[in-house]
């Protein structure tokens, strides 16, 4: 029987994790940029891929969970817009040979950016960590939806003229869906800081839970600051200023008080620097693809 | 040449898209490019979305026609740049959708360098119900059962419908 299902494959079970997809950047040229240091382009592609992976993960966790179907249907939606990035973000990293300790462990069959996604420990993501925070209730998910979303797309808009083409490509593709996730979590915390009393009072608690997340942002670590230099990637100074006009303007006209600005320090989830959340995320996240590395179906 | 070249724009053009199957990957502007080089067929598609989960599907159906049409040697390439808008739905593609229940979308917003503008208030979008044609609808979620739709209902003859978003 099973192996009748098997040979109805072509006799190669496919890996029982990954998409099954043929390689995203098929037929895309993924030549490194002159006097660009490879490891450089594939760490930097790592931060971004990781920021999107995280954070769909958190946003998944609501389907079955949240408020009503239509928010559910929307959180998965902006998760699924994200896996994207992340899979051509991690997939970018791969064709430089970025891979950290992920080969070790993931057999020769699994595409890169699965051996990313699934074999790698938390010491070697480079996510911020304003999105591996746990979800807390709906006010603060789309608390810090928007806080993620306007972030990635101040950065994913001035990245759309990045000297990588592969990577102005993926800004270029992702800032249209960034927006539509941005504008969409804007209009929640609008609704609920202006809301009822319950609303405002949950709107508020998760304003004061994310803010102090936002200090992690806009430091750059050393390699941004080679690759900015290069007309490669955005320093994330840059963005400050525009990221905080659009917070401030959301919560004000949401009738909500905006904490003080974290003062900027060095980014710890950049460097690796995670908490236990990060960890017990990807317990789930990677779980079942550890347990059976070689799993076909 | 030209004429087998010509086959295989013919052969690729009638493949559909697998959640759209009333419009071909031509009709949904996915479609980027068919040509040869040597003796092979290199076919271009773009993702809609960058986490569209059709483009393996899509792949695989543009190597299976063209393979059973006698097209050994098959290379399909992905395109990034420039990113898939709505706009490049065909004007027969918006018909099929139409004819399917599914209201076409608008024009795209216009695509600028600097910082994209924030936009509080409700949707501008408008679409026109597709079963009955009434322009009285009204949006009920951004987001629907695929990453290119929204959810709209009319409020002349009740029936909810999706809406293709304009991107």
């Amino acid at each position: 029987m099973y192996d009748a299902l098997d040979h109805a494959h072509g006799g190669e079970g496919q890996w029982a994790f990954g998409t099954g997809f043929d390689e995203p950047l098929a037929g895309v040229d993924t030549t490194v940029p002159d006097g660009l240091d490879p490891a450089d382009l594939g760490a930097y592609c790592l931060m971004l891929g990781d920021d999107a992976l995280v954070l769909c993960q958190r946003l998944t966790q609501w389907v079955t969970a949240a408020p009503e179907l239509e928010e559910e249907v929307a959180l998965a939606n902006c998760g699924l817009d994200l896996l994207g990035q992340a899979r051509l973000l991690l997939a970018r990293a791969g064709s430089v040979g970025v891979l950290g300790r992920s080969r070790a462990l993931a057999t020769d069959s699994i595409p890169d950016e699965d051996a990313l996604a699934y074999f790698r420990d938390s010491d070697e993501f480079r996510n911020c960590l304003l999105v591996e925070a746990p979800n807390g209730d709906f006010g603060q998910t789309v608390v810090r939806l928007l806080a993620a979303s306007t972030w990635r797309l101040a950065v994913f808009s001035r990245l759309r003229g990045s000297r990588d083409p592969v990577l102005a490509a993926i800004a270029a593709k992702g800032v249209p869906e960034l927006t539509y996730h941005r504008d969409h979590a804007a209009r929640w915390v609008l609704r609920l800081g202006d809301g009822t009393a319950e609303s405002h009072r949950r709107a508020q608690a998760g304003v004061d839970a994310v803010w102090p997340l936002l200090a992690d942002l806009f430091t750059a670590t050393d390699v941004e600051t080679r690759l900015t230099a290069a007309g490669v990637a955005v320093d994330p100074a840059d963005v400050r200023d525009e990221v905080r006009d659009v917070l401030t303007l959301v919560l004000e006209r949401a009738t909500l008080t905006v904490p003080p600005w974290p003062a900027g320090q060095p980014s710890r989830g950049r460097l690796g620097q995670h908490g236990p959340e990060l960890t017990a995320l990807l317990a789930d996240l990677q779980g079942l693809a550890r347990e059976h590395p070689a799993a076909t179906w | 040449m030209t004429a087998v070249l010509a086959d295989a724009r013919a052969v690729a053009a009638t493949v559909t898209d697998p959640e759209l199957p009333m419009l071909t990957l031509a009709d949904l502007g996915v479609l980027r490019d068919v040509r040869a080089e040597g003796g092979t067929v290199v076919v271009e598609i773009t993702p809609t979305y960058s986490g569209c989960p059709a483009m393996g599907v899509m792949r695989a159906d543009l190597v299976h026609a063209l393979h059973r049409a006698g097209f050994a040697d098959v290379d399909v390439r992905t395109v990034l740049s420039p990113a898939w808008s709505t706009d490049w739905i065909s004007d027969e593609g918006r018909r099929k959708l139409a004819a399917g229940g599914i209201a076409p979308p608008g024009r795209a917003p216009v695509r600028t360098a600097g910082p994209v503008p924030l936009q509080l208030g409700p949707s501008r979008r408008t679409a026109s119900c597709p079963q009955c044609g009434s322009t009285d609808t009204e949006e009920v979620s951004e987001f629907s059962a695929t990453a290119c739709k929204a959810m709209r209902r009319c409020r002349a003859c009740l029936e909810p419908f999706e809406h293709v978003k304009e991107i």
